[in-house]
């Protein structure tokens, strides 16, 4: 067939270092390398290779490089090559694009236009190697007051708490679009972490019953693998009602994902499509939401808190609210650039807002409200550094979700192709010859390490502030300053501008 | 043994009924008025016996109990339900059945919109929806499995057998229909057909326990011919996408 674009990746081979060893050629599940008909000479081709370094990364002499194909089209602010390679590609096909990963597009990043306070003579900072400083972190609704008995016992009784020794946790990534071995490690680090990890919409493997007390579980609108032992074998329960990559849309983990233990975990049976419908067919207003949480809290005999997890758009703040009031304990906002297995491209690339602007106008609302304390809030949809999560609580989260920094520490490289299903580095795949690429032993402890770093990254922030702990960050803007930004974002930001 | 509703807060009385339920295996709740969530994830092993009218999602996360009402069902009737029973002397609102993953729901009249919606099946889990009556808009939409039955007795000439909108998305499972039903109301992606001797078996398995629970007559029932609605394609859509 006439191909109407060119490949997006060129694979060079440095013929001085290539020992046609074949590593790359086992490596590739996308076939760009392969023996030619001599049986020992490794060649390529270009056109499916979605530079996801694996090759680079394994090749043994180092022969190989991945670069961008360079064949330029004439220049066009328009026209763009991708805009015409999307083109083309529904034109062979029909189809819907798909893509993966969150938002890919230059639209403007808002912690890197934020800039963080440091104590100066006023008030000491702080060392955090030589003084204690609390990062723990409890999730749940706080009671408006405190009432004790004469002798100081408390008399109210408190809502469940869910505590937590880092203000990050693993989000919501599910076993189907991700393997049970980066199951096994995200459970795994989230529990020597003293965090959670989410089970997203598919249920959890039965392998990882005994690690439920670290698991978010999660119920979505297919509600696969939900049942009464599911959501009393959790830390918290989570009603999935958007995601920041799809706002508005459903999901759909295609039958091919679909093995015997994705089955499993889902309750369905092999092959078959697991459709998430895009609204959950018993939540058609904010009192039907109501009713899911109390029969969530009914079900777990009021054990279990009961997040709400929705996508960043625009109306969110007045959402949030409604959602605070219909007694959610925990909301949970996902940013436009939040990561996904499988997206329509159209989706990812223009609906719903950056969590910066969604985080900072809920926080404000619910605290003009004076409900901010009905609610923790958990922010998503990215944080990428420790930075980030500093900024984040500063802006009024309780803690965050990360979870495409968490992939990028076990091995993922952004190739943005896991609706392949392909995913050389044994993510994003069910395919036994790659999940069995990643070693969750090794993966658990990369996930410990990276949390363990912002952990002390976060500490260390906090101590130049003169702060000691993490509860007098929380929406405390006036340790944000905003750098090149317009009055009105500084305004939905609640931030003042450097300088000021 | 015996609890009144009345006016009790749902949140007391099913604690109530849980309490009872610790030692002894049947509740009768009289005097219901609209308390919610009865029911809700009761065991196998259990029945919970309700005169009056129940509140929205009634047996929800139903794992295994039984729950019979005297009287109408709200909405939400068996949400998210994961095995068991439910048997309603009467007619039920919206979404009943949604997502249900095995167990079997006899509603002795009609049902409103959003019926047995994403039903599933796994295994041996194989859920059934049963319907005396006709059903509102959206009935088995994105149904993935399990079996739904509408028999419409008792159907005005103006009723239709169901809404509009019927089994949109479907992608498993099978619709038992009694008589004549709105063409022009089914989904595309469905294919009609007759029933086989499997089909009939199953079917009247279903019916049986139907008659013996509302005292409907089997043969004046089977009078009347039925189809079968399967999806045309476990994968609708399938070829919908392509890789960017
Ligand atoms: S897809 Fe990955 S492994 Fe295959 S050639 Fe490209 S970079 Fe290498
Ligand atoms: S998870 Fe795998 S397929 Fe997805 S972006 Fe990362 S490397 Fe690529």
């Amino acid at each position: 067939m006439m191909r109407y674009f060119q490949p997006e990746f060129h694979i060079v081979r440095d013929p001085a270092r290539c020992i046609h060893c074949g590593c790359c050629v086992r490596q590739c599940a996308n076939e760009c390398h392969y023996f030619d008909e001599d049986g020992k000479t490794v060649l390529c081709r270009d056109e499916s290779c979605v530079s996801c370094q694996r090759c680079v990364c394994l090749c043994p002499t180092g022969a190989l490089r991945i670069e961008k194909f360079k064949s330029d089209y004439r220049e066009s602010a328009v026209w763009t090559q991708q805009v015409q390679k999307e083109i083309c590609r529904q034109a062979s096909t029909g189809g819907t694009l798909l893509s993966a990963m969150g938002n890919p597009k230059p639209y403007p990043i808002y912690w890197d236009h934020m800039l963080l306070n440091a104590s100066q003579v006023t008030n000491p900072s702080i060392d955090p190697l030589r003084e204690p400083m609390e990062i723990r972190t409890f999730l749940g609704r706080k009671p408006d007051r405190l009432s004790f008995t004469k002798d100081k016992k408390l008399l109210t009784e408190m809502p469940p708490q869910i505590k937590l020794e880092t203000p990050i946790l693993f989000s919501a990534m599910s076993f189907g679009s991700i393997s049970l071995n980066a199951h096994r490690a995200l459970s795994a680090a989230a529990k020597e972490l003293g965090t959670l990890f989410n089970t997203g919409e598919g249920g959890l493997h039965p392998d990882l019953h005994d690690m439920g007390q670290y698991a978010v579980v999660q119920v979505a609108s297919g509600r696969f693998g939900v049942h009464k032992d599911y959501l009393n074998n959790s830390a918290f329960i989570e009603i999935k009602i958007g995601q920041g990559a799809k706002p508005g849309i459903g999901g759909h983990l295609p039958g091919e994902k679909v093995n015997v233990e994705v089955s499993n975990a889902r309750m369905i049976p092999v092959g078959s499509d697991a459709i998430s419908p895009a609204p959950h067919h018993d939540i058609y207003s904010i009192e039907d939401l109501r009713q899911l949480i109390w029969s969530l809290k009914e079900v777990t005999e009021g054990k279990k808190p009961v997040c709400v997890k929705i996508a960043a758009v625009h109306n969110c703040a007045a959402i949030v609210s409604g959602v605070a009031r219909a007694g959610a304990d925990i909301i949970a906002i996902d940013g436009f650039r939040g990561g996904t297995g499988a997206a329509p491209t159209r989706i990812r690339d223009n609906v719903g807002i950056p969590i910066e602007l969604a985080l900072a106008s809920a926080d404000q609302r619910l605290r003009d409200e004076g409900i901010r304390s009905r609610v923790s809030l958990l922010a998503a949809g990215p944080t990428r550094n420790a930075a980030d999560v500093v900024k984040a609580i500063a802006l009024g989260a309780d803690a965050v979700y990360i979870a495409s920094a968490a992939l990028i520490a076990i091995g993922c490289h952004m190739c943005q192709t896991c609706n392949t299903g392909r995913c050389n580095w044994g993510i994003a795949t069910q395919r036994e010859d790659l999940t069995r690429r990643l070693n969750p032993e090794i993966a658990k402890e990369r996930l410990v390490n990276l949390v363990t770093a912002w952990n002390h990254e976060i500490k260390e922030m906090l101590g130049g502030m003169g702060i000691n702990s993490l509860d007098s960050l929380r929406g405390n803007r006036l340790m944000l300053r905003g750098i090149g930004l317009t009055e009105k974002e500084l305004s939905v930001l609640g931030i003042r501008h450097a300088g000021e | 043994m015996k609890i009144t509703a009345g006016l009790t807060p749902y949140g007391e009385l099913n604690r109530q009924v849980r309490e009872a339920l610790e030692t002894t295996d049947t509740v009768t709740l009289e005097n219901v008025n609209g308390q919610r969530y009865i029911g809700c994830g009761l065991d196998a092993g259990k029945t919970v016996t309700i005169y009056g009218t129940p509140g929205n999602d009634m047996a929800c996360y139903l794992n295994g109990g039984r729950v019979e009402v005297f009287g109408n069902g709200q909405d939400a009737v068996g949400n998210t339900m994961s095995g068991g029973e439910i048997v309603i002397h009467g007619h039920v609102g919206d979404a009943l059945g949604y997502a249900m993953r095995d167990g079997e729901i006899y509603i002795e009249q009609g049902v409103s919109c959003r019926g047995g919606i994403h039903m599933k099946e796994f295994g041996k889990m194989k859920p059934a929806v049963v319907i005396g009556g006709v059903a509102g808009a959206f009935m088995g939409e994105y149904m993935a499995g399990g079996v739904i039955v509408i028999l419409g007795l008792g159907k005005k000439p103006e009723d239709d057998l169901f809404g509009s909108h019927c089994a949109t998305g479907m992608h498993g499972g099978k619709i038992y229909l009694r008589g004549a039903y709105p063409e022009h109301h089914v989904s595309r992606n469905i294919a009609v057909s007759a029933l086989n001797e499997e089909d009939q078996k199953e079917l009247d398995g279903y019916l049986q326990k139907y008659c013996a629970y509302f005292g409907a007559d089997m043969e004046e029932i089977k009078s009347v011919p039925f189809v079968k609605f399967t999806p045309e394609s476990s994968r609708p859509y399938g070829n919908m996408y392509t890789a960017n």
